[in-house]
This record gives structure tokens, C-alpha cells and sequence, in this order.
């Protein structure tokens, strides 16, 4: 008699990346056409997050229906330069760049008391004001390129980085990300790089978040799908990562919502009032 | 025999009369192979995901009639057409996630009311909508058929009640967003499959799904409509997330010989007297 025992049960981010990148090709054509669009803007930074998705445009629209931005501050890596270069190449799309330094070191001039992390911010903000302005010259959509594990650790600059109205990857962890990259042929030298929002010179984001991605990925999937601290500790996960990953999440509620009004009615939007964004009778 | 097609409609979001002109054009290029009876997906002339916009939408049967009754003219079409069609339904003061058999250009032969209505993650129906309470086989000019929309036809159930009935044919107008990428297909088109082929095979009878496909605000609906035959066999499927017609015949005459083979039917006919008191027990949820 043969003896067997059943696999352990667990969560897996492995995916199917032809489908998926099948599925968010049609995403793009569908949710761009009903808002009357046929092309898309891509603010490219050189790390792989929007060399996915700007990937991902250029399938669904050809590289004639996408432009791509590069908008560096004097600040940013000389190595986000050449790989936001390389990425528009391998992809086929032109990069135009804009440099913010002028209108953030505008600012800065008259704020002595600016600290880095608020110099970060508004960079990041004066990068979505530049990003809206091209889309309107080109009557293209913005793309934005925030994917789940930032999205659930509120890891970004509010109405900055997460304000464009599609988003692509923001139902991929990041680690699936770097499997969907891979499927969609960008370049392996972006894709192995060191995840940083390049905000402040030397920032990484595993140092900033404290834990790193291979590993929070595993905990958000089985956190959010309500697996027990016991099972997640059982798997080799440590007290310390479990903590600091449901306390970046749970923070940062706020932060994944539009704002706040204050509910007098009972007509009050988005409370009572209730239709899809897509509604339009 | 009746020659069927589903069709894997895209709907023009919450615009009644683009989905209709849609529709009309759809069934224009579909006139040469001559079908019978058009299966569309559950809510297949506004969209699934409306919020508080059933209100505005809904229609009642009888305007929905005249609605297909006025494509069916328009198109000149010659003799009858039958169309199963998932709409939302305003009656008096209640509105309903509802199906229609219509026989155009002039006869409402049945309306499903869907009793389960998918209130968790993603789906909130039980917000907007009022619960059917029925599930009942009827008559059409080709044979005996029910209508399961959707989450109804996930409960074994339902599938079992409409064989009961006399259904040789459970049409499943349905919206499935695509969820759950790990595997060759969509978790929810995968389990979509086994239950139509289970059902099928337990009750030897056709299972005809149609199911919606478009995005609706990043949610994106499925397809891969089918059909499965009284043997359990998928007999043909629709692709993934895009529009598609499927044609097939529909053949009555499969069904007798494969329940007298595998009679499965007449056991549950049998043997479910002998289980009511357990289920009136179970639900009582007296302790034995």
C-alpha cells in the first residue's frame, strides 16, 4: 500500500503571464475607448514598474498610440536616465524628456525649512502636474504605474504618483510584476535592479519599507485572503515582518480613498448617491 | 432540433438604445445561419455593475417585449425568433435581476427572477435588487427549458429543481468577472465548466451559458459562454473576453437515451421523498 499525504495548502503569486498580459491589453483598449481615447502617456522612470506598463500600452495600442515621458530632477540616478532610455527603445517609443529641477527648485528657494522627504513629494507632484498637462496636449490618457504592494503599504505620494485614472498593475504584487516584466521581454538589467522611487539619492524601497518584497508579497496574499500570524510564522515568516507589513497596510487606509466629506444628506455622493464611474446613460 | 446561438455580447455600458442598435447588427450578420432561439448573457443590454442605476434602467417585461419586438421588425425578420435575454426588471415598486424566454415578435413565454443574488467582494446586488423566489421549468415551441441566472445556477439545487420540471434545457445568462490568473483559464471560467458539465451529466439535459463579456470599470467580464450536452460533454465554447456568436443545434432527441443509460433523474425522482424530512430538519437546524 501506498502511504500519500496532500501537498500543504498556500497561496501562490505565480501567474499566467500570457493571459494576464492578454487580459490587461484589452483592459487598456476598453477602458481608453469608452472615455473616447486612443492613445496613452506614460511617465517612464527607468524602473520596471512603469517599463511594464508602458510594455503593456505599446500592445495595446502599437508604439504610435503611446508617448512616453522621462522627467528627471538633477537629483535623480544617472542610471534612471539611460534605463528610461533604454526601455522607450526596446519598446519602440519615442521618450521625451521635461526637466522638473526648475519647478521644484522654484519652490525649494523659497523654503529653507525643506526636508528631503518633502522635496521627495513635491517632486513627485511636480511630475504628475507635468504628466497631465503633455496628456492634454496630446489628448492621450495617463497611465499609472503603481502596483499592489505599494498601493497596500500606501507607498507613494497622494494625488502625486497614484493620480492617473488607469491603472494597469494595481492588482499585481510587485514580485508578479517582475514576472509579467519578463513575459513582455523588458529589459532583464531593469528588471534586476534595486526597486527605488529615486526620490532621495541613495533611497531603496525594501530599506524603506523594512522588509523586502519576496517576502511582504507573501504575507500581503495570505494576510488579505485571512490566513492566521500562526500559519504565516509556520511558513518562516518572523513576528517582526508579519507586524511591520499589517501596520504599513493598516495605516494607510486613508490613503487608497478619495477624500473625506463630511455626510449631511441623504443624497451625499458616493455614500447614498452610489453609480459606477463608468455610468453614463 | 432548434438551432441556437449564444451570443457573447459586449454591452454598450448603461445605454439601452446603443445596446439595442448593437444587438440589431449583431443579429443582421447572424440572419444567414438562420437561428432559432439567441441566448444573451444576464444583464446584456445595460451592464452588470449599475449601483443605483437599475433604477433608472430597468424595464419592465412588457417594455422589454416591445423594445426586441421593434428590432425584430426592423430587421424584417422572417417568422419567429426566440431570445433568452438577462435584463433588470422594475415591477410596481421592486426591481429585479430578471431573464427573459420571449418568442418575438409577440409572446412573453417566462420570467426568471434570480434568487441568489452575489452580495460579498466584488458583487452587492442585494443592495439594489429584490430576491426571485421561484425556479420553474416552462414550455417553448422547442421542448421544455428553465432559466438560472448566474449565482442561481452555482447551487446544485436549483439545477436539480429545473430537472425536476421537465427542463431539457437550463439556459444561464451570466456576468462572471475574470478573477484568479494562475491556471491556463480564469479561476471563475474553470469552475463555470465543471459545474455546467456536472450539472449536466447528473440531470442529462443541455446546459446552454451565455456570458457577458466588456470591461466595466477595470472589472473585466469573462466570456467563454458554452454548451454541454446530456452526457456531460462540452459540446462547443465561446473564447475569452471578446465578442462571439456560438451556433449549435439543440437535439431533444440525445435526452432519452442518455437518462435511460444513466438514469440518475428518476433516482433523485425516487429517493428525494425519503431526504425532504433531513432537509426540513437541516433547516430547521434542529440537533438529531
Amino acid at each position: 500500500m501506498r502511504i500519500l499525504e496532500a501537498p500543504k495548502p498556500g497561496e501562490t503569486l505565480e501567474l499566467n503571464w500570457a493571459l494576464v498580459a492578454d487580459f490587461l491589453t484589452r483592459f487598456l483598449r476598453e477602458e481608453l475607448a469608452w472615455r473616447g481615447y486612443d492613445k496613452a502617456i506614460v511617465a517612464v522612470s527607468g524602473g520596471v514598474d512603469s517599463a511594464t506598463t508602458l510594455a503593456l500600452a505599446v500592445r495595446a495600442l502599437g508604439p504610435e498610440g503611446v508617448h512616453a515621458l522621462f522627467l528627471p530632477h538633477r537629483q535623480s540616478s544617472p542610471l534612471s536616465r539611460e534605463h528610461a532610455h533604454l526601455v522607450a527603445g526596446s519598446f519602440g517609443v519615442r521618450l521625451e524628456e521635461v526637466d522638473i529641477t526648475p519647478m521644484v527648485e522654484g519652490y525649494a528657494a523659497q523654503t529653507p525649512d525643506l526636508t528631503p522627504h518633502r522635496k521627495g513629494n513635491l517632486m513627485a507632484r511636480a511630475r504628475m502636474m507635468v504628466l497631465f498637462d503633455k496628456a492634454e496636449a496630446y489628448r492621450a490618457l495617463p497611465l499609472g504605474t503603481g502596483n499592489k504592494t505599494e498601493r497596500l503599504f500606501g507607498y507613494y505620494t497622494w494625488h502625486g504618483d497614484d493620480s492617473p485614472p488607469l491603472n494597469p498593475l494595481g492588482d499585481l504584487y510587485k514580485t508578479q510584476v517582475w514576472g509579467l516584466a519578463r513575459y513582455l521581454g523588458v529589459p532583464e538589467v531593469v528588471v534586476r535592479k534595486v526597486p527605488t522611487a529615486d526620490l532621495i539619492p541613495g533611497q531603496t524601497d525594501e530599506e524603506d519599507l523594512g522588509v523586502r518584497y519576496l517576502r511582504a508579497d507573501v504575507i500581503l496574499e495570505h494576510y488579505l485572503k485571512g490566513y492566521s500570524d500562526a500559519y504565516l510564522l509556520a511558513l518562516g515568516y518572523t513576528e517582526e515582518e508579519i507586524r511591520r507589513v499589517k501596520e504599513r497596510v493598516n495605516r494607510t487606509h486613508w490613503k487608497r480613498a478619495l477624500p473625506t466629506a463630511a455626510l449631511l444628506s441623504s443624497t451625499a455622493i458616493g455614500e447614498f448617491y452610489l453609480r459606477p464611474l463608468d455610468y453614463r446613460p | 432540433m432548434a438551432r441556437h446561438v449564444i451570443l457573447q455580447f459586449r454591452p454598450e455600458k448603461s445605454r439601452l438604445r446603443e445596446s439595442l442598435a448593437r444587438l440589431r447588427a449583431h443579429l443582421e450578420a447572424l440572419r444567414p445561419q438562420a437561428p432559432e432561439v439567441v441566448v444573451l448573457p444576464e444583464t446584456a443590454l445595460t451592464g452588470y455593475f449599475l449601483q443605483g442605476g437599475v433604477r433608472e434602467l430597468a424595464l419592465t417585461r412588457f417594455e422589454l417585449l416591445e423594445l426586441l419586438s421593434q428590432v425584430h421588425k426592423e430587421l424584417a425578420w422572417e417568422g419567429l425568433l426566440d431570445v433568452v435575454v438577462g435584463f433588470y426588471e422594475r415591477d410596481e415598486g421592486a426591481y429585479y435581476n430578471s431573464a427573459a424566454y420571449l418568442e418575438l415578435p409577440h409572446r412573453i413565454v417566462h420570467v426568471h427572477r434570480k434568487v441568489f443574488l452575489p452580495t460579498y467582494g466584488v458583487f452587492d446586488e442585494e443592495r439594489y435588487l429584490a430576491r426571485g423566489r421561484r425556479v420553474e421549468a416552462f414550455n417553448t415551441r422547442f421542448g421544455r427549458a428553465a432559466i438560472l441566472i448566474c449565482e442561481d445556477f452555482w447551487h446544485s439545487i436549483t439545477g436539480a429543481i429545473a430537472a425536476l420540471d421537465g427542463a431539457e434545457v437550463i439556459y444561464v445568462p451570466a456576468a462572471s468577472p475574470a478573477r484568479g490568473f494562475q491556471g491556463e483559464r480564469p479561476e471563475n471560467v474553470e469552475r463555470w465548466r465543471t459545474l455546467a458539465r456536472a450539472v449536466a451529466a447528473e440531470h442529462g439535459l443541455y446546459v446552454v451559458l451565455a456570458s457577458l463579456v466588456g470591461f466595466e470599470a477595470g472589472k473585466g467580464m469573462s466570456g467563454g459562454s458554452l454548451v454541454v450536452g446530456p452526457e456531460g460533454r462540452l459540446l462547443a465554447e465561446a473564447p475569452l473576453f471578446e465578442e462571439a456568436a456560438l451556433l449549435f443545434t439543440l437535439d431533444r432527441e440525445r435526452i432519452p437515451p442518455v437518462r435511460y443509460d444513466s438514469p440518475l433523474l428518476s433516482d433523485l425522482e425516487a429517493a428525494l421523498p425519503l431526504l425532504l424530512p433531513d432537509l426540513e430538519r437541516v433547516l430547521a437546524k434542529e440537533v438529531p
